[in-house]
C-alpha cells in the first residue's frame, strides 16, 4: 500500500474527531474525541517514518502517546471534581470562564 | 494481502472513530474507541513499526481504557439533552468536519512530497522494533524522555489534587 492511503487515512479519521467535538456535549466523549485526533496525528507520524525510512517518526509517536495520557489523566481528574462538586457534565452549562 | 488487511483495518479505525461520535452512551463510546485503537494498533503494524503497535495496544487498549471505563461508571453516562445552544449546530459541524477533511487532504497531496505514492524504501529486519526505539531515546532523544517522563508525573500528582476528597470540604463554596 502506497504511503498516501494511510495519510489520507489519517486525514479522515482527523476530521471525524474534529466533527465530534463540534458536536458532542459530554465532556467526557469529548475527551474520547480528542484521543482520536491525537491517534490520527499518530498514524500520520508513523506513515511519514515509513515514507522516509527513518525511526524517529515513531519515537515522535510514542512521546505523543505519553502527551495523550497526561492530557486523559487531567481530563478525567477534572470530570471527577465536576461530579463530585454536584455539577453539570455538560460544557455547555459549564461556561463561566467564556469570554 | 496487505491491501487486503490494510482496509480491513481501515474499516475498523474508520467505524471505531464514528461510534465514538454516534453513541448516546458514553459507555459504548468507550468501547468503540478500543476497537478503533486496535485497528490502529494493527495499522502500525503494516508500516512496521512494531514497538509503537505494541505500545498502542498495551498503553492505551489497556491502561488509558481502563481508566476511561472507570471513570464513566462512577460518573454514570447519561444521555445528553437535544437542546442545541447554537442554532443549526447538527447542520453546520458536519460541513466543518467535511472542509477540514477535503482541506487536509488537498494539502497533502498536492505536496511536492514525491516519495508519497511509493510503498516507501526497503528497511533493514530490525526498523521500528524495540530495539531501535530503545537506542534511539536513550542515545539522541533523552532530553525529551526524561522531559515526558516528569510531565507523566506531574500529570499524576495533578490529578490526585484534582480528584482528591480534602479540597472539596475546605474551600467549596458553590454547592
Amino acid at each position: 500500500m502506497s504511503i498516501e492511503w494511510y495519510i489520507v487515512l489519517s486525514a479522515l479519521l482527523f476530521a471525524t474527531g474534529a466533527l465530534g467535538i463540534l458536536l458532542r456535549r459530554s465532556p467526557m466523549v469529548i475527551l474520547l474525541c480528542l484521543e482520536l485526533m491525537l491517534n490520527a496525528g499518530n498514524l500520520a507520524l508513523v506513515a511519514f517514518s515509513r515514507m522516509v525510512g527513518n525511526g524517529q517518526g515513531q519515537v515522535f509517536a510514542v512521546i505523543v502517546m505519553v502527551i495523550a495520557a497526561c492530557e486523559v489523566v487531567v481530563g478525567l481528574g477534572l470530570i471527577v471534581a465536576i461530579f463530585r462538586r454536584r455539577l453539570p457534565l455538560n460544557v455547555d452549562d459549564l461556561r463561566e470562564l467564556r469570554g | 494481502m496487505e491491501e487486503v488487511l490494510f482496509f480491513v483495518a481501515a474499516i475498523g479505525a474508520l467505524g471505531g472513530a464514528i461510534g465514538v461520535i454516534a453513541m448516546r452512551n458514553p459507555f459504548y463510546s468507550v468501547l468503540a474507541l478500543i476497537v478503533h485503537l486496535f485497528s490502529l494498533a494493527a495499522l502500525f503494524l503494516l508500516l512496521t513499526s512494531a514497538f509503537v503497535a505494541a505500545a498502542q495496544v498495551v498503553v492505551y487498549a489497556g491502561a488509558v481504557m481502563v481508566l476511561y471505563v472507570f471513570v464513566v461508571a462512577y460518573v454514570g453516562g447519561g444521555g445528553e439533552s437535544a437542546w442545541e445552544p447554537i442554532p443549526g449546530q447538527r447542520f453546520l459541524a458536519p460541513l466543518l468536519g467535511i472542509a477540514l477533511f477535503i482541506e487536509l487532504a488537498v494539502a497533502v497531496l498536492s505536496s511536492s512530497l514525491l516519495a508519497l505514492g511509493t510503498d516507501g524504501p526497503d528497511v533493514p529486519a530490525g526498523f521500528g522494533d524495540p530495539a531501535a526505539i530503545g537506542r534511539l531515546l536513550l542515545e539522541k532523544f533523552l532530553v525529551p524522555f526524561e522531559t515526558s517522563s516528569l510531565l507523566l508525573l506531574l500529570a499524576a500528582v495533578g490529578a490526585i489534587v484534582l480528584a482528591s476528597n480534602r479540597r472539596i470540604e475546605e474551600g467549596d463554596t458553590s454547592s
